[in-house]
């Protein structure tokens, strides 16, 4: 097989890091199949493909993480293998990971030093950490706890981590899913600024606009084989999304809003206090949400979205009755069951483990929320033909790609699952419908179609609230916007007339209030 | 008799008392601090203390005995890990099973060795030191394992907070999944901290066989490993406050002991109940905190933990 090294003059420097032929085979899937890839010295080079297209997979190898069957990898020029984390810090190569690998309860310092091989004594390594952090323009106070700290100063944590090891190729896994607009411009400043000192980063992101801007080279994967390579700067984020397709891309139109209906949802002065130290309490937060209308509730996580979901759920009853009037009755202190019968529906941002029992099959899943409005019951006896039944008619409505109502609920890829669960609770007909992160993790076909089935839901009168991180997802699907920062709620505006930029600055928390230092020092005793 | 000279001996006691139970707790923190929660301490205790009572038996050896202890609980506590680490097995499960497996054990192992008595360990002696009224037997007046426990906890404390290896013990047990990812071997990390907790837990069993009672009986340990096992969490995970909590129950045990000397009329059953009694209350107690619990409490404790899921 011809390298494209070979292909260079031969005085050129060797490529920084170059992959011949990687393949890796886990039972059941071929995750890499004969994947080629090489990154020059000084480059932004996106690694582009849907959930389950591999590129998890290759850079967990190339980290050390796991190991490749087959296939030849070269650092400079030399070939090389990596056999753990640690030697791949060695080489010179770091990663960022999409889930953060941090421990709540140490400190920034203790966190950092764990990722270091020679971290040194901990006021030095403080030291070091607070230069780092300047010269990069990463604000970071090692003393911290972990917990303490936003998401966005959590990936800060990460990459100063990274970059005290001098790094010469730096992986970074999906970083700004979590960030703000503002928090990822900010991202990719030092991103620049490092690939400008000579450092290669390989960007892993589904935010086809932000690869554009950042990236200089792409390559696609597609089920584990590299099926394109692109210069993102000269394609558009429809025929890049295209191609880690391999299909046309639907982007669903959401037509206009007829007259908003009556108040199906509506909250009055909910605040909670909450035992567990790591919980934001949500202070003062009014809202409604009209039939036939879609409300998004932007927000980066840990600003209150998961506390503002177990109120609305019912997962937590709440001592004020009237916080919570569903189809105008008091539902605060009614548990989920009592508030299904009502109309609800709610769809949470967990797949695994709220929104489906991993280890259930498909129709038992079905069964355990669809039992309230479907006769799926019959005097304390469950009738399983029509539990079947029902799963088999999400799963054909939804298209759903499983092995059938018997599959396990953990056997489905997040985006298969996210669609029968939302198919679960809209086949119910709700009258008001609660999701929080729709397509978190799901790629783009998935994606689309979830989008059309929430603006469908709501064109048929019912009300959907949807809580996102997702920007660019709430501007797609919602006719007002509001932002929960640190437990409060902005006044919702209508979304045409308002920018993503707008938004974010709100997801920062500029709306008046002063961010509360003292819910947070409560939080640290 | 007048109350004062009284207070001497009961102080002296206590720490006695409060012995075996430090060296278990202590040994459980650092395996639960890793992630695991061995509730075989029972089993491990009275293992060490009839291999210890043995081994002193037969060699006129106390270092030997203590030696051969700690190795028999470390040995004990490698099929706890052996099952719970490598082969998946359920933690809580194997612990119970573990506990009923040492009182089997060490009563077998112990069934020539009942009625034998031994000699215990010699008494620190500072001339005019231990002779200080009331607190002199107390503090200067004890043998060697007493203050072995006692320097056991500072020097765990050290370990845990200020060295590299017990940062990364304590992050394997917060976060198994990042610190695997980061490239420890969270499974060898484990192992080491169930062995050493083993080892702990034998060296308090053998301080109850060969000192504290210098005899061997079945099932001698009678629930201090389940108590050493809640001293953990009373303490909040943190050695020093073991070190308070096992005084505390080293003292509740001593004075019912005590109560019952003075023939005040209280039946004797209900004195016995006493400890645990306490242990009960304490606990309750304690989880009114949630707060604290959460920010101390190894997130991970009690998952298991498998390299390539």
């Amino acid at each position: 097989m011809p390298s494209p090294a070979e292909t260079l003059p031969p005085d050129a420097p060797p490529p920084r890091l170059e992959l011949r032929g990687i393949t890796k085979r886990f039972p059941g899937c071929l995750a890499n199949d004969h994947v080629d890839l090489v990154l020059q010295p000084g480059e932004i080079h996106a690694l582009l493909g849907e959930n389950g297209a591999g590129k998890s997979t290759l850079v967990k190898m190339i980290y050390g993480v796991l190991h490749p069957d087959s296939g030849t990898m070269l650092w400079q020029g030399a070939e090389t293998t990596v056999p753990d984390p640690a030697g791949a810090r060695r080489l010179g190569i770091g990663m960022v990971f999409q889930h953060f690998s941090l421990f709540d309860t140490l400190t920034v310092t203790e966190n950092i030093a764990l990722g270091l091989d020679d971290a040194g004594p901990m006021d030095q390594l403080a030291d070091r950490i607070r230069m780092v952090s300047e010269r990069y323009g990463l604000a970071l106070d090692p003393g911290r706890h972990v917990f303490h700290l936003s998401v966005g100063e959590r990936q800060r944590v990460e990459i100063v981590r990274c970059l005290l090891q001098d790094p010469k190729l730096l992986i970074m896994d999906e970083p700004t899913s979590v960030l703000t607009p503002q928090e990822a411009a900010k991202l990719f400043e030092t991103l620049r600024v490092l690939a400008a000192e000579g450092c290669t980063i390989l960007y892993i992101s589904h935010k086809l606009e932000e690869i554009r801007a950042l990236c200089s080279r792409a390559t696609v994967l597609r089920a584990g084989k590299v099926v394109g390579a692109a210069d993102p700067r000269q394609e558009t984020a429809r025929s890049l999304a295209e191609m880690m397709m391999g299909a046309e891309l639907s982007t669903p139109e959401r037509p206009p809003q007829g007259a908003a209906g009556a108040a199906r949802l509506t909250v009055r002065h909910l605040s909670t206090t909450s035992d567990n130290p790591f919980a934001t309490n949500l202070k003062d937060v009014s809202f409604e949400v009209r039939a036939g209308e879609i409300l998004g509730i932007a927000g980066v996580a840990g600003n209150g979205q998961a506390e503002l979901m177990a109120a609305l759920s019912g997962e937590v009853l709440l001592a004020d009755a009237d916080a919570v009037v569903i189809e105008g009755a008091s539902a605060g202190h009614l548990g989920p069951r009592a508030r299904r019968e009502l109309g609800l529906a709610f769809v949470p941002e967990e797949r695994l483990g709220r929104g489906a029992v991993p280890e259930l099959s498909l129709s038992e899943n079905a069964l355990l929320s669809g039992y309230a409005r479907e006769p799926l019951v019959r005097g304390g006896m469950v009738h399983f033909a029509r539990a079947r039944a029902y799963a088999e008619t999400i799963i054909r409505g939804f298209n759903v790609v499983a092995h059938g109502h018997r599959a396990e609920a953990r056997s489905l890829s997040g985006g298969n699952l996210q669609k029968f669960i939302i198919g679960r609770e809209i086949l119910q007909k709700p009258k008001l419908l609660v999701v929080g992160q729709p397509t978190w993790g799901v790629d783009a076909g998935a994606a689309a179609a979830i989008h059309k089935a929430l603006i469908d839901l709501a064109r048929s009168g019912a009300a959907v609230l949807v809580i996102s991180q997702d920007l660019d997802e709430l501007f797609v699907l919602s006719d007002r916007i509001s932002v929960l920062f640190h437990g409060r709620l902005s006044d919702s505006r209508p979304t045409h007339e308002t920018t993503v930029e707008r938004i974010g600055l709100l997801m920062g928390g500029l709306f008046g209030t002063p961010p509360d230092e003292d819910g947070e020092i409560t939080r640290a005793v | 008799m007048n109350d004062l000279a009284l207070i001497g001996p009961i102080l002296a006691a206590m720490f006695a008392a409060a012995t075996p139970l430090l060296f278990a707790a202590l040994g459980e923190l650092v395996v639960e601090k890793s992630g695991v929660l061995n509730l075989g301490v029972e089993g491990m205790m009275l293992v060490g203390a009839v291999c210890g009572f043995a081994v002193t038996v037969q060699t006129g050896s106390a270092t030997a005995g203590f030696l051969v202890a700690a190795l028999a609980g470390a040995a004990t506590a490698s099929l706890f890990a052996v099952l719970t680490l490598f082969l998946l097995a359920n933690q809580v499960a194997t612990g119970l099973a573990l506990t009923l497996f040492g009182v089997g054990l060490s009563a077998l192992i112990g069934q020539g060795f009942v009625g034998i008595p031994l000699d215990g360990l010699p008494k620190l002696y500072i001339p005019g030191l231990t002779d200080l009224p009331v607190v002199g037997q107390a503090l200067f007046g004890q043998d060697i394992m007493v203050y072995l426990a006692v320097a056991a906890v500072p020097l765990v404390h050290l370990f845990l907070y200020r060295t590299r290896a017990g940062l990364v013990l304590r992050a394997v047990g917060e976060n198994h999944t990042a610190a695997h990812a980061l490239g420890y071997k969270v499974l060898r990390i484990r192992f080491l901290a169930v062995l050493f907790g083993g080892a702990m837990a034998g060296l308090g069993g053998a301080f109850l066989s060969m000192d504290y009672t210098p005899m061997w009986a079945e099932n001698m340990t009678s629930g201090r490993g389940w108590i050493a096992l809640a001293l953990v969490v009373f303490a909040t995970w943190k050695p020093a406050r073991a070190m308070l909590g096992a005084w505390l129950f080293g003292g509740v045990t001593i004075l019912q002991l005590h109560v019952q000397g003075l023939g005040i009329d209280v039946p004797s059953q209900l004195l016995s109940m006493l400890p645990y009694l306490a242990t009960v209350l304490v606990l309750v107690l304690i989880s009114r905190d949630v707060a604290r619990i959460r920010l101390n409490a190894p997130a991970c404790l009690g998952k298991l933990f498998h390299p390539d899921a």
